[in-house]
C-alpha cells in the first residue's frame, strides 16, 4: 500500500497563507448555518403543550402544502400560529440585533456599542408605556406601533441634539446617551404617576424583552426590514473594514465618512426600531454576539456580518425557548435569559482579550 | 505624477494653521516638509491628501483639481499615512494590508487571490514576513509604522504622502525606507523631523514655520545656518558632505 499525498504541497508561502486566510474561516459559518436550521426546526418541537416531534413536523408539512393528515385545530394552531412565528421572530430579532451591534461597533470604533446606542430602546419603551399605561391606542398592534414611534422619535431627538455634524461618532454617542436618559426618565414618570400595579408588571415584562406577541404579520415585517438592512450592510463591508481601522485610512481609500456613516447609522437605527418594537428591548445580544463572532472568524466584515446574523439568531431562539419552558407555566422575559447567558459569555471574551496574543 | 498645491489657507477658530502655502512636487521626486512643532506640516499633508478641506486654495494632480475627482479615483492615485493610529483595532496585519486593495476593485467585489498574493509580497518587502496573522493591537510603534507604510505602498499610489514616517523606526529602517522612497517611482511628500535625514535623501525641501513657507528648494539652498536659527531657534553649523549635500550640526539653543 502506498501513501500518495492527497494534494501537492504548497510551493510558495503565499499559497499557505491563502489557505489559512480564507478557507479555515468558512467552515465556522457553514457549521453555524446548519446549527441555525436545526434550531428553527428543533425549537418548534419544544413547548408546554403535549405535542410530539412528529406532530409538529406534520403540521409544518401540511402548511407547506404536503399531502399529510392535519392535526386537530387547536394543536395545529399552537404549532403554526404560536410556536413557529415566535421561533422565526426570535431568529430575526437575534440575528438583526447582532448585525446592528457589529456595524455600530465598527463605525464608532467602540467595543461597547450596541443597537440601542442611539436612544432607540429608551424611546421604544416610552412609546410602549404610553400605549399600555396612558391608553393611547388599543391592542397588540398599538403597542408595536407606539414602540416604533417612540424609537423613531428618540433617534430623531438624538440627531437633533448631535447637531449639524451628527455623523461624528463622539457627537452621536453623547447625544444618544443623553436622549436615552431623557426617555428613560419620561418612561419612569409615566409608570410611577399613572400605572396600576398590574400595568407596572406588564410594562416591566415588556421592557425586559419578550417575544410573546409574535405573529405572522410581525414576522413578515421584521423579515422584510431585516433583509433590506442586511443587504445594505453587506454592500458596506469594505467600508466597515476600513472605518474599523481608522477614519483617515477609510477616507484615503475613497470612502466619504459622512455618507457611509449617515447610511449605516440610519439603516441600523431603522432595523433596531422595528426589532425593538416587535420584541421589547432585549439586551446583550447586540453587544456580545459580535465579539463572539469576531473571536471565531476574525474581523473581516464580509464573513463577520453573516456569522453574527446566524449566531445571534440561534442564540436568541434557544434563549427564548428557555424563557418559555424552563419555569413553565410561568414565562420569564427573554431579556432576563439573554443577560444571564450573555454576561458570563462577555466575561470570558474580556478575559481572552486581555490575554497576551 | 506631479502634485502641486496653490495658495492653501486654512484657519481653525481664527487661528491660522496654513497661510498661503504653495508647494510643487515634480513627478518622481522626494519632497521633505521640515519645520518645528506646530509649523503646519501635518495640516498641510492632510489638505494635500484631501482629508481636510482648506478655506481657500487648491491641490492639483497633473494639473487636475483633486476636489473635482471622485474619491475612489483619487484613492487609486494618492495614498497617505497620517499620525493618527487606531491603537486598539482588533485586526490582523494581513487584514490591515488588504484594505489597500479596496479602491482597485469594484465596490461590491470580494478580495481576490491576486490581492492576497500582493499583500503577502508587501509584507516580505517591508521585512515583516511572518507577521500576517499578528493582531495590530499587539504590534510595537515601529512595527505599526512599517505595516502602515506597507499598506500605503500596496495601494500602488502615484503620489505618496507620509507624516513623520520614521519617528518610531530604528535607524536601519529609517535609512532603508528613505532609500526606497528616494529610488521608487511615486512622487513622495514626507513630513520629517530629522533635518539630516531630509538633507541626505530629499530632492527638495519645503521649510515651514507658523503655517507659512519660509523657504523651498534643494537641501543646500534651504538649510542655511541663518534659516535654521530663525525657524528652529538653534545655532547650527552646516558642512558640505562629499556628495554635495549639507550636513547640519546642531550646537546650542538661541536664547532671547
Amino acid at each position: 500500500m502506498t501513501l500518495t499525498p492527497s494534494r501537492t504541497p504548497p510551493t510558495t508561502r503565499t499559497r499557505v497563507r491563502a489557505a489559512r486566510g480564507t478557507r479555515t474561516r468558512a467552515p465556522v459559518l457553514i457549521f453555524a448555518v446548519a446549527a441555525l436550521a436545526l434550531s428553527v426546526a428543533g425549537a418548534t418541537t419544544i413547548g408546554t403543550a403535549d405535542l410530539t416531534v412528529t406532530d409538529v413536523f406534520r403540521t409544518h408539512g401540511v402548511h407547506l402544502g404536503l399531502p399529510l393528515e392535519p392535526l386537530p385545530a387547536l394543536a395545529d394552531s399552537i404549532v403554526w400560529n404560536l410556536r413557529t412565528p415566535r421561533v422565526l421572530l426570535a431568529g430575526l430579532v437575534g440575528g438583526g440585533l447582532a448585525v446592528c451591534g457589529a456595524v455600530l461597533q465598527a463605525l464608532t470604533r467602540n467595543p461597547l456599542a450596541d443597537p440601542y446606542l442611539l436612544g432607540i430602546s429608551a424611546g421604544a419603551s416610552t412609546g410602549a408605556v404610553s400605549v399600555l399605561v396612558l391608553g393611547l391606542g388599543v391592542g397588540a398592534g398599538a403597542l408595536t406601533g407606539g414602540a416604533f414611534a417612540g424609537a423613531v422619535a428618540a433617534f430623531l431627538a438624538t440627531l437633533a441634539l448631535a447637531g449639524r455634524r451628527w455623523t461624528e461618532p463622539s457627537r452621536i454617542l453623547l447625544a444618544g446617551v443623553a436622549v436615552g436618559q431623557l426617555f428613560a426618565a419620561v418612561t419612569s414618570l409615566i409608570v410611577v404617576s399613572a400605572a396600576s400595579p398590574q400595568q407596572t408588571r406588564g410594562v416591566t415584562f415588556w421592557l425586559l424583552g419578550s417575544l410573546t406577541m409574535a405573529g405572522w404579520s410581525t414576522v413578515a415585517l421584521a423579515a422584510a426590514v431585516a433583509a433590506g438592512a442586511l443587504l445594505i450592510c453587506r454592500a458596506a463591508t469594505p467600508a466597515l473594514d476600513a472605518f474599523a481601522f481608522g477614519t483617515d485610512v477609510a477616507q484615503s481609500l475613497g470612502f466619504s465618512p459622512v455618507i457611509v456613516r449617515a447610511l449605516l447609522f440610519g439603516t441600523t437605527a431603522l432595523l433596531a426600531a422595528v426589532l425593538v418594537a416587535a420584541s421589547g428591548a432585549i439586551g446583550f445580544v447586540g453587544l456580545t454576539v459580535p465579539h463572539a463572532a469576531r473571536y471565531l472568524v476574525g474581523s473581516r466584515h464580509r464573513i463577520l456580518l453573516p456569522t453574527c446574523a446566524v449566531i445571534g439568531a440561534t442564540f436568541l431562539i434557544w434563549a427564548d425557548t428557555a424563557a418559555r419552558t424552563v419555569f413553565a407555566p410561568q414565562e420569564v422575559p427573554v431579556g432576563v435569559v439573554t443577560a444571564l447567558l450573555g454576561v458570563p459569555a462577555f466575561a470570558l471574551l474580556i478575559r481572552r482579550r486581555q490575554a497576551p496574543a | 505624477m506631479r502634485l502641486r498645491a496653490e495658495r492653501i489657507t486654512w484657519a481653525v477658530r481664527g487661528k491660522p494653521l496654513l497661510a498661503d502655502v504653495t508647494l510643487d512636487a515634480p513627478d518622481g521626486t522626494l519632497v521633505g516638509l521640515l519645520g518645528p512643532n506646530g509649523s503646519g506640516k501635518s495640516s498641510l499633508l492632510r489638505v494635500l491628501a484631501g482629508l481636510q478641506r482648506p478655506d481657500s486654495g487648491r491641490v492639483l494632480l497633473d494639473g487636475v483639481d483633486t476636489r473635482s475627482m471622485p474619491r475612489r479615483v483619487l484613492a487609486r492615485r494618492l495614498a497617505v499615512v497620517t499620525q493618527h493610529h487606531a491603537s486598539d483595532a482588533d485586526m490582523s496585519v494581513l487584514d490591515v494590508l488588504l484594505l489597500a486593495r479596496i479602491p482597485h476593485r469594484p465596490l461590491l467585489a470580494a478580495g481576490s487571490a491576486a490581492d492576497l498574493a500582493a499583500a503577502e509580497q508587501a509584507l516580505v518587502d517591508a521585512g515583516l514576513a511572518g507577521f500576517a496573522d499578528r493582531r495590530w493591537s499587539t504590534l510595537s510603534g515601529g512595527e505599526r509604522q512599517r505595516v502602515d507604510i506597507a499598506r500605503a505602498l500596496l495601494q500602488q499610489p502615484q503620489v505618496l504622502l507620509l507624516d513623520e514616517p520614521t519617528n518610531h523606526l530604528d535607524v536601519r529602517y529609517q535609512l532603508d525606507l528613505l532609500e526606497r522612497l528616494a529610488a521608487g517611482p511615486p512622487t513622495v511628500i514626507a513630513a520629517l523631523h530629522d533635518i539630516n535625514l531630509a538633507a541626505r535623501f530629499c530632492d527638495r525641501i519645503v521649510l515651514l514655520n507658523g503655517g507659512r513657507v519660509v523657504a523651498a528648494g534643494s537641501p543646500a539652498q534651504v538649510l542655511t545656518p541663518a534659516r535654521i536659527a530663525e525657524v528652529y531657534e538653534v545655532h547650527a553649523q552646516v558642512d558640505d558632505d562629499p556628495d554635495g549635500r549639507p550636513y547640519v550640526h546642531l550646537r546650542s539653543v538661541v536664547w532671547g
